[in-house]
């Protein structure tokens, strides 16, 4: 395998190392909010459904938590452009 | 099995037809960043100059288009079905990150495009109009006879 490697033009293990890096970052950065996501919406929507008369409430609780959990992966997902320069 | 049931008894229609709140908060926001992106812009062009300045710009119309595009899609979603708000809401968050994803994708080897800027550019807008929001919501939550138009609803005419 070293010998493979060193039959690789110059940067292009880095090059590679990177893109790598890049999608390890962006996944990561991904992951955590749609989970998050899954689960402010998920609690919202047993909330409405238990009590509709409160929707309004819950549904703009609801809103700003979905979008600053959306922050972490738009986070991410700027630091995975940035590491590739 | 026994919360579903409840649930149907209180008609979670009447949930998905409250006003569009989702709306509301993102009309505000938009109107609030008239007040936060010139400073953001700014800032972004003392900082990394006149790159920057256009990264910045790039950074805030994709913040706004994504927070408006968010609450479009929750407000419909609401008012068709509380399983259509789940659909939305997860479905919506891979479709705008795709559309991001595109929209620096493209720019982002254009000669104008400074990848910091943009970064810190989108990260500031988005807290900052979310901090700001978020004001005036949990005021408006934790007082509820603060909020505007309720005093003069009070008071006899």
């Amino acid at each position: 395998m070293l010998s493979t490697l060193a039959q690789q033009a110059p940067g292009e293990l880095e090059a590679g190392l990177t893109a790598v890096g890049r999608g390890i970052v962006y996944g990561g950065a991904a992951i955590g909010p749609g989970v998050g996501i899954g689960i402010v919406v998920g609690n919202a929507i047993t909330a409405m459904a238990r009590q509709p008369e409160a929707a309004g409430m819950v549904r703009t609780t609801m809103f700003l938590g979905i979008a600053f959990t959306e922050a972490l992966a738009l986070f991410g997902f700027v630091l995975s452009f940035i590491i590739s320069g | 099995m026994r919360d579903a049931h409840d649930a149907d008894d209180k008609d979670p229609k009447a949930a998905a037809g409250a006003p569009a709140v989702e709306k509301a908060i993102a009309f505000d926001m938009l109107r609030r960043s008239v007040w936060l992106v010139p400073f953001v812009l700014i800032a972004a062009t003392l900082i990394w100059g006149a790159d920057g300045a256009s990264s910045s710009a790039v950074a805030v119309g994709l913040v706004l288009v994504n927070l408006v595009l968010s609450a479009l899609a929750l407000s419909w979603a609401a008012n068709v079905s509380l399983n259509a708000i789940m659909a939305v809401a997860l479905g919506g968050f891979a479709v705008r990150m795709g559309l991001v994803t595109l929209v620096i994708v493209l720019v982002k080897d254009e000669p104008w495009i400074d990848l910091v800027a943009l970064g810190v550019s989108v990260l500031v807008t988005h807290l900052g109009l979310l901090f700001w929001e978020l004001r005036y919501v949990s005021a408006s939550l934790a007082f509820p006879g603060l909020k505007p138009g309720t005093v003069k609803e009070a008071r006899p005419s």
